[in-house]
């Protein structure tokens, strides 16, 4: 077809997590612009499962930008050109015939290699298990409107549970914090009526678990706010910042 | 450890330390900005140097001076070791990474910002706060004719021309219809510092690293201790870029260049 583009892959290959990895250089060829970037990285992998090689190991899921499976580093930024998507909805049509793209994992500490261009986010399911949820009876849900929500602190709180958990954020960041996630995560119940019985432990725990993860501190430099797909907005790490002040020098247990 | 060790040694309460500490020095800048103006007046240091007499002397102005010390010394402190501890949250860097794309260079050079920095303070006080302290600072004498006001200014020297000294900082006294001030003299020491063109450049070029630091620093500080709001955070967005990121270090800026063209 025309249209249809030429282009240079340089992939991270990693065998294992102990493993030291290297660039991988891929030529593709004939790339059509509507294809999604994980399209192209399908084409890629037939290729070289055809050719008897290992295909290149990336996670996905949904690839419709709700899952937050999918995290590539491409050409020096998560989720590559574009702001507000994932990796899945970012088509070739970004790209022109004949560019070379870089494609890395995740990189921190606290998010380790599996293979090639996965990475293990278990860090961010401890985060939650930590104090990411609200303690509600099981039995019949009750009535909608039993407890009335400003309608201002209802949208900030669904803006904050925007969050896909795609680590976008610790990736952007150049002290590989995940103050975005975890400040989003916080928000969202602290906003809620919901939320407040458990509201200081959930700060005090969630940002205990943030930091024995081994995530770095944030120094505000805003991109990860620039890069989540989300716009997920740095005032959560504020309104975090406040929380956890605030927790300290309110919370019931000494 | 207790709550509040605990608290500080969290990743949100070394913010907060960087913050607080980071916000006061803002505050002295101010003050120091202000104070120093005095050099620009025309009376041959004579405000100057009993401003610099007031606040060396002045008890509050003295702890409060301890206090600065300390925190520059711990924000610089806490700020290397932040920026140690960031780097290895990253053991291996990308190969390929777009900065620019989506943060400001100042907010991604606060520690060699901040580092210049540290270097031209210790450059900066062993040139005037070590030699007024502990250094041969002439003294200069003025004579002030209390019905017309006019002031006569001469170096305090002996009649073969060399250098005396008095016991303190500072002496006052009435001879007649003449007040006579004997002071350090501070603001000779300052101009003929600033008649090196080279140390001249090297207090211009620690200002823009002061102003960088501060564009980035100022309104981070707030955002540090949690106060980001879209009701105030424009204001304070304002204030880090016109006052404490170009008019601060513009006028520290031009007491060399003042010092070294004009004067
Ligand atoms: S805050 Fe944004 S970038 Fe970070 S995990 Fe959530 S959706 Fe992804
Ligand atoms: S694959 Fe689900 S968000 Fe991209």
């Amino acid at each position: 077809m025309s249209g249809n583009m030429n282009l240079t892959l340089k992939v991270w290959r990693q065998k294992n997590k102990s493993d030291k990895g290297r660039f991988e250089t891929y030529p593709v060829q004939d790339i059509s612009p509507d294809m999604s970037f994980l399209e192209m990285f399908d084409v890629l992998n037939e290729k070289l499962i055809n050719d008897g090689k290992e295909p290149v190991a990336f996670d996905h899921d949904c690839r419709e930008g709700i899952c937050g499976m999918c995290s590539m580093f491409i050409n020096g930024r998560p989720h590559g050109p574009l702001q507000g998507v994932t990796t899945c909805q970012l088509h070739m049509r970004s790209f022109k015939t004949g560019d070379t793209i870089v494609v890395e994992p995740w990189r921190a500490k606290a998010f380790p290699v599996i293979k090639d261009l996965a990475v293990d986010r278990s860090a961010f399911d401890r985060i939650i298990a930590s104090g990411g949820f609200i303690s509600v009876n099981t039995g019949n849900a009750q009535d909608a409107n039993a407890t009335p929500i400003g309608k201002d602190d209802a949208d900030a709180s669904f803006a904050a549970a925007m969050c896909i958990g795609c680590g976008a954020c610790v990736a952007a960041c150049k002290n590989a914090s995940a103050m975005l996630f975890v400040s989003a995560k916080i928000s969202q119940f602290a906003l809620l009526p919901q939320g407040q019985p458990e509201r200081n432990q959930r700060v005090l725990n969630m940002v205990a678990q943030m930091d024995a993860e081994g995530f770095g501190s944030c120094t505000n430099t805003g991109a990860c706010e620039a890069e989540c797909p989300k716009g997920i907005s740095l005032s959560n790490i504020a309104r975090m910042n406040r929380d956890f002040i605030g927790a300290q020098l309110s919370s019931q247990k000494v | 450890m207790n709550w509040f060790s605990k608290m500080f040694a969290s990743s949100i309460g070394q913010k907060l330390i960087l913050a607080l500490t980071g916000l006061f020095l803002c505050t002295f800048l101010v003050v120091h900005v202000i104070g120093n103006l005095q050099l620009f007046k025309n009376d041959n240091g004579l405000a100057f140097n009993l401003y610099s007499v007031f606040m060396t002397t002045n008890p509050l102005i003295k702890t409060v001076s301890y206090l600065l010390y300390f925190s520059i010394l711990f924000h610089a402190f806490k700020g290397l070791q932040l920026a140690y501890k960031n780097k290895i949250a990253r053991p291996v860097g990308y190969a390929v990474i777009n900065g620019k794309a989506n943060s400001h260079w100042t907010s991604r050079s606060m520690g060699v910002l901040g580092t210049i920095i540290l270097v031209f303070i210790v450059v900066h006080m062993s040139d005037f706060w070590y030699e007024y302290k502990f250094g041969n600072i002439p003294y200069a004498k003025y004579t002030e004719n209390m019905s017309t006001g006019e002031v006569k200014f001469e170096r305090y020297l002996s009649e073969a021309g060399e250098p005396l000294t008095i016991n303190s900082k500072k002496e006052e006294y009435v001879e007649g219809n003449n007040k006579i001030i004997i002071v350090k003299d501070l603001y000779e020491e300052v101009s003929e510092e600033f008649e090196n063109p080279f140390l001249v450049m090297v207090y211009i070029l620690a200002m823009f690293a002061i102003g960088f630091h501060l564009f980035h620093g100022f309104q981070s500080g707030f955002q540090s201790i949690g106060l980001n709001h879209p009701r105030y955070s424009p204001a304070i967005k304002f204030l880090g870029l016109w006052v404490f990121s170009i008019l601060v270090p513009a006028l520290f800026a031009a007491m060399p260049i003042y010092f070294l063209l004009i004067k």
